[in-house]
């Protein structure tokens, strides 16, 4: 079916929302999450119980209840998840063996089973809905407003939810430049990290010269423990497809990429399968909602290099060379995909293209600080109680991330720090807590959004050893092109690695120093410019732990192995010789029936033998 | 006039194309690792950063210069920089340099030395020395001295259309190497050498022979025989500190006798021959209007190229050896007889100014009986070696003349040593048998600096003569494109794998500006210019040796010692002619990897066409060509809709095709 006009698209906005009408939705999240943690069986299982099997996850039944699987929800420590859309409840970890019971308990009856709600760790309070969840409460979930809420496989149920409304807009009511003063005085920055101004962008592209131009979606997420990107594609692929098609009538292209890492197999299937629909119905293509504008999308697998995040790497790995960065300028925006005018923008600032079009500029810029306008997706992960994808607006402070949406640290410990933009950012401590999250904030104190990764660290977390952990990742990831990242993160790792091994001096720590300012200073890239953040924060704001390492021989987290030291207690030792004969390195000795010791010398520091004591007589020692 | 301020100084600027650049013309040198003026900006080495305040260090190599602009090109963040990057390259580099064959001209070392780089504080990562690659007749890879500039995958890929070497593997772990850790020799290397002219350190350097030739020397028992290839009177100069471009041919001479020469030659002389020889090759074709156009055959990196990539065209190629070959010939066949010795009591060497004459003396079509026509070839450097370790003080050589009779030479033949040359010279004598005039004016005049492609057209009254002259094999891939496809059409292609000819060849001074190569051209045509005789068909000596032993041109005496073939190096010979399926039934992939390839991957599609076309079923079965299904183990491997099969060699085809193809004919389990 072919939505050749502009009416025609409202027209199969009635019919779809008509269509979809229904009493009760159950909505499977299928993200990559559930999907590990087994949603797909639940779903299996609710087709089955539901009876009707012809049509894949997406069937309703007389009395008006349908069955979905959608795209993630966010809260993935606790899925699968299921919501149950026209009783406001969702339910948490529910295994296949669980749906009978849902289906003849809340389907039928109206029951609510608490064992699947939500159970606040803190004061074990139960939560209904999840608004209600303090995971939630906090969050504005704007350009994810569709993720968990929309099976993204079937562009009805997007089209029915007010999409290509933006698209439609902007091809029948709106100039190219009407669009980019739009999204410029929408305040709309950058969310793959830079922040750079997207209507600014969107202009230079426009007036670069040339009659090719193209579009290209950065879905290259490569941080640890970041999953913004992922989440969007594979929750509402078609936003970032609107997002991208606007864009390109506004800079004048007809030709787009979305470069989406490989490792994410849901993502690019969905995406694929949104392209493959958008074309059907003619949002995509040729003569689009009946105007000239032309656009065809495809997507490019990346093959797993973090800095091919960085675009001018991007564009030579779309090229089919090797993703290595170029030096700027020139810059995409004049040389960019094949030499023609390219324009690059991630994921999620697709993402909120289509709102801002359809609310208005002043809706998005009512929402954030100053300078950092609308909302902000992150990955919430580490050592705190709630981890997952949320999504507040900008100015949000890391207190209410941390404290309230994420609910504190686990276990009670201590919040020490939190890891803010993956490898590239920086950490930040507890005189940071009430710091807006915003561009120029998080600048000034040394860290940056980023992709949005938020890794927060409590007591018992090294922070020595953390730098040690993002120098490891961006010495694998760099491309060895330029000498600063090529061999500087290299033997920033090494001098890290000397440190949290014991064998650190005071000279380390200041050649440690000297490299990151080089290595920040006169990489080609932004991956070798921000490779020494996380070291140059850490020793900004933890130095007195860099320093116990290398002078006192001591790691106050406990974590680097080759401080530990353990010692029999010669009176409850009972000298069975269990230890010397697990320890693996032969260093423990002694005599049946007398207490056994451990040569310090050939001890590696195991701690088997603390584990394998009947007797508990083994203690580490500091 | 737009100007920036470096140093506090305002510098105009017109048409510079980078900050470098602008401000080396103000005075203001910066030091560059990978810079190139012929190859893209790589803005890898981190050298030629200048400080532009607030906007932070810019690379000048590859940042156009900006009005306004204010830039310092050595400040204290700079010197950081320039001093960790090379004390981190230090660290990774193998420093024996006293055993380097670039010590003295190394970049690395030059700047470790000049930045003041006297300690290295991290632990030396050259423990486990990577295989050194010189299993060529021309090039010598050292990857544990390679800095990763990049400089030789770029010279490679952009000047001569090649992608012989390339970075691979990820951060501190990357190298440059040809694809899969092969050596030079088992890929498509032209031993060019170029990327040992572009290198800034030991990483990649042109094979020595010259401890051959002292042994030679020394060793008494032969007559060593000199020639000395153009170039090299115009390259030598510099490697003493002399302006570039400056013929030092008196000089070359009297040295090599110094050294114990029994005849010092001129490649010239061989030259002027290959002309008398290929002039009348091309009016043959001209006249039978066959094997147009005539290619020139004097570059052995060309040939080679030919060779492996255009087999159609090796018909088209000149039979004629090169000045080289034909002066080994000469010397060993008629030169002796003329002295009354015999072949194997000589031994002569080359002075050439490039890599690829080490491979292409030792090809086998220029042996006789096994005894090679050209025993030795050393480059303009490795003469300086020579010179400086006998102990001859080159600037205080008087000049001498070159022996006789294989020293006297004409105009035509020393501008074969730059781009164009070798066309206008054979244009001279093949006016004179057209016409019997000379060719009053010059086809063109030296190239500009940096340019790769020329285009002419002579009109020998009537007959238009359409030339064309290419100096990189990248525009001559791009040039034999369009004559392929019609778009162009020539009489007579001269080609040269070298920036301006052999000028810029990779025996030559390291090279670091087209404006060098320039002067060096410059200095040939200036030679040329000053000539009293001009034309190759005047060389009184060659014309003596045709009466004496060869009688005409193209006689057959003449073909026998002064012509050869070529044959194709392609691995594959034939193509596969694969149909295009609209709507397939059945998708049949096959693996043409290396792996599966090595294999026998072409045979197994070969035959699996062949079947299918038997079976009448190519209209329903598409074949694709695809790359790996990452079982290399069980090689070659192809896949029947999506299903991978193992061992699918040629023979097991048939077996394969009732066992696993003709079954989804069957059942109808068609995709449609």
């Amino acid at each position: 079916m072919i939505i050749a006009t502009v009416e025609a698209l409202a027209d199969a906005r009635k019919e779809a929302r008509e269509k979809l009408k229904s009493r009760l939705r159950v909505l499977v999240c299928t993200g990559t999450g559930c999907v590990a943690n087994g949603s797909l069986k639940v779903l299996e299982r609710f087709k089955e119980l539901m009876g009707n099997e012809a049509v894949s996850a997406d069937s309703h039944d007389e009395t008006g209840i349908r069955l979905a699987h959608t795209g993630c929800h966010g809260f993935c420590e606790h899925g699968p998840l299921v919501k149950i859309e026209g009783m406001n409840i969702i339910y948490m970890k529910v295994h296949p063996e669980d749906v009978d019971e849902i289906v003849d308990r809340t389907i039928n009856n109206g029951e609510i089973i608490e064992r699947l709600l939500y159970r606040d760790p803190s004061d074990n309070s139960l939560f209904k809905s999840e608004e209600e969840i303090p995971f939630y409460a906090k969050q504005k979930r704007t350009s994810l407003k569709n993720c968990g809420n929309i099976n993204p496989d079937n562009i009805e149920e997007y089209i029915a939810r007010d999409g290509y409304a933006a698209l439609a807009r902007a091809l029948s009511e709106m100039t190219p430049d009407e669009i980019i003063s739009e999204i410029t005085s929408s305040g709309l920055r950058g969310r793959g990290g830079g922040g750079f101004p997207t209507g600014i962008k969107w202009g230079f592209v426009k007036k670069a010269s040339g009659e090719k131009k193209y579009v290209i979606v950065n879905g290259d997420e490569g941080d640890p423990g970041a999953f913004m990107d992922r989440s969007l594609l594979e929750g509402d692929p078609n936003a970032v497809i609107e997002g991208m098609a606007i864009a390109a009538y506004a800079i004048g292209a007809d030709e787009g990429y979305l470069y989406i890492r490989a490792e994410y197999p849901l993502a690019v299937e969905r995406t694929r399968t949104a392209i493959g629909q958008a074309l059907e119905y003619g949002l995509l293509g040729e003569n689009i909602l009946g105007t000239n504008f032309n656009f065809k999308v495809r997507i490019k697998e990346g093959a797993g290099a973090f800095v091919c995040g960085e675009e001018t790497a991007l564009i030579a790995s779309i090229e089919g060379h090797r993703g290595m960065p170029k030096s700027k300028p020139p810059f995409p925006a004049n040389e960019g995909l094949f030499g023609k005018p390219t324009l690059i923008n991630n994921v999620e600032t697709f993402g909120n293209v289509p709102s801002i079009l359809r609310k208005g500029a002043e809706w998005f810029a009512s929402m954030g600080t100053e300078n950092s306008k609308g909302t902000k997706t992150f990955a919430l992960t580490g050592q705190v109680n709630n981890t997952g994808l949320i999504e507040v607006p900008m100015g949000t402070t890391l207190r209410e991330i941390i404290f309230e949406i994420g609910g504190g640290i686990r276990n009670n410990k201590k919040f020490k720090a939190v890891q803010i933009g993956g490898p590239s950012g920086g950490c930040l401590t507890e005189e940071h807590l009430d710091l807006p999250l915003d561009y120029e904030s998080l600048k000034q104190v040394g860290a940056m959004i980023g992709s949005g990764g938020l890794v927060v660290m409590d007591e018992e977390t090294c922070i020595v050893d953390m730098a040690r952990f993002f120098m490891n990742f961006t010495q694998n990831e760099s491309c060895g092109k330029c000498v600063l990242c090529r061999e500087g993160t290299r033997r920033m790792l090494e001098i890290l690695e000397k440190i949290t091994s014991g064998l650190g001096t005071r000279e380390d720590i200041d050649t440690l120093a000297e490299l990151s300012v080089a290595v920040q200073d006169g990489s080609l890239c932004g991956l070798g410019k921000t490779a020494p953040n996380p070291v140059i924060s850490s020793m900004k704001y933890f130095m007195e732990e860099y320093i116990e390492h290398v002078e006192e021989h001591k790691c106050r987290a406990g974590v680097c192995q080759a401080f530990k030291k353990f010692e029999v207690e010669p009176l409850e030792c009972k000298g069975c010789g269990k230890c010397a004969r697990i320890c693996p390195a032969g260093a423990i000795s002694g005599k049946p029936k007398e207490p056994y010791v451990i040569d310090q010398e050939s001890c590696v520091r195991c701690g088997a033998c603390v584990a394998g004591c009947p007797f508990q007589a083994i203690k580490e020692v500091s | 006039m737009p100007s920036m301020i470096i140093n506090g100084h305002e510098v105009e600027f017109t048409d510079e194309k980078n900050i470098l650049d602008v401000c080396r013309k103000a005075g203001f040198d910066l030091p560059t690792l990978c810079y190139q003026d012929h190859l893209s900006p790589f803005g890898a080495c981190r050298m030629c950063v200048v400080d532009a305040g607030k906007r932070g260090l810019l690379t000048s190599c590859s940042v156009p210069p900006e009005n306004g602009l204010e830039i310092q090109t050595s400040t204290e963040r700079t010197r950081r920089v320039r001093k960790m990057s090379l004390e981190l390259m230090l660290a990774a580099h193998d420093r024996e340099c006293l055993t380097c064959p670039k010590s003295g001209t190394c970049k690395l070392q030059d700047y470790a030395e000049r930045f003041g780089v006297d300690s290295v504080r991290f632990i030396s990562r050259n423990k486990d020395k990577k295989e050194i690659d010189d299993h060529n007749p021309s090039i010598v890879r050292d990857p544990n001295k390679c800095i990763l500039c990049g400089n030789c995958v770029r010279v490679c890929f952009e000047h001569q259309g090649l992608h012989i070497l390339d970075f691979s593997k990820r951060g501190s772990n990357v190298e440059v190497g040809p694809a899969f850790g092969k050596m030079l020799n088992d890929v498509e290397c032209i031993f060019c050498g170029q990327c040992a002219t572009v290198c800034p350190t030991g990483a990649i350097t042109v094979r020595p022979e010259f401890e051959n030739v002292f042994d030679a020397l020394y060793s008494g028992d032969k007559k060593v025989i000199f020639q000395v290839a153009p170039a090299v009177r115009v390259g030598l100069g510099e490697l003493f500190g002399m302006k570039p471009g400056r013929n030092v041919e008196g000089k070359i001479v009297s040295a090599l006798r110094k050294m114990g020469a029994y005849k010092v030659f001129d490649t010239n002389f061989a030259a002027d021959l290959t002309i008398m020889e290929e002039a009348t090759e091309f009016l043959k074709r001209l006249d039978e209007g066959k094997n147009l156009p005539l290619f020139t055959s004097c570059c052995p990196s060309w040939i080679k190229t030919a060779e492996q990539s255009y087999p159609e065209l090796l018909p088209n190629l000149s039979s004629c050896r090169s000045p080289q070959q034909m002066f080994g010939s000469v010397a060993k066949k008629y030169f002796t007889k003329e002295e009354g010795l015999k072949p194997e009591d000589v031994f002569v060497v080359s002075v050439m100014p490039c890599s690829a004459k080490k491979f292409e003396a030792q090809r086998e079509e220029f042996t006789t009986d096994g005894v090679r026509d050209v025993d030795a070839v050393i480059t303009t450097n490795e003469l300086a070696r020579m010179i400086r370790s006998f102990g001859l003080d080159f600037l205080e050589l008087p000049d001498e003349d070159w022996d006789s009779p294989l020293g006297e030479s004409t105009g035509a033949a020393v501008i074969f040593g730059a781009t164009g040359g070798v066309a206008e010279a054979a244009l001279r004598t093949a006016y004179k048998k057209m016409t019997g005039r000379e060719l009053e004016n010059q086809v063109w005049k030296p190239a500009a600096p940096g340019e790769s492609v020329r285009e002419a057209e002579v009109d020998i009254d009537g007959t238009v003569v359409r030339i064309a002259t290419v100096n990189g094999l990248a525009a001559a891939r791009r040039l034999i494109d369009e004559i392929r496809r019609g778009e162009k059409e020539f009489h007579l292609v001269e080609i040269m794998a070298c920036p301006a000819g052999c000028v810029g060849g990779a025996g030559q001074r390291a090279n670091d500006s087209l404006e060098l190569r320039a002067q060096r051209a410059k200095g040939l045509s200036d030679i040329d210019s000053n000539k009293t005789v001009r034309q190759s068909h005047n060389n009184e000596s060659v014309l003596e040796l045709y009466k004496t032993y060869l009688s005409e041109p193209n006689s057959a005496e003449a073909h026998h010692s002064l012509h050869t073939g070529y044959s194709s190096r392609r691995r594959i010979e034939e193509d596969i002619e694969l149909s295009e399926v609209a709507e397939p039934g059945i998708c049949v992939e096959v693996c043409v990897g290396t792996n599966c390839f090595q294999k026998g991957a072409y045979d197994t599609m070969k035959k699996l066409n062949g079947v299918l076309r038997a079976e009448g079923l190519l209209d329903v079965v598409d074949i694709k060509a695809t790359f790996c299904f990452e079982k290399c183990g069980q090689s070659p491997n192809i896949a029947v809709n999506g299903k991978v099969i193992g061992n699918a060699t040629c023979d097991r085809i048939q077996e394969i095709f009732d066992s696993e193809i003709s079954p989804l004919l069957k059942t109808g389990s068609l995709n449609k």
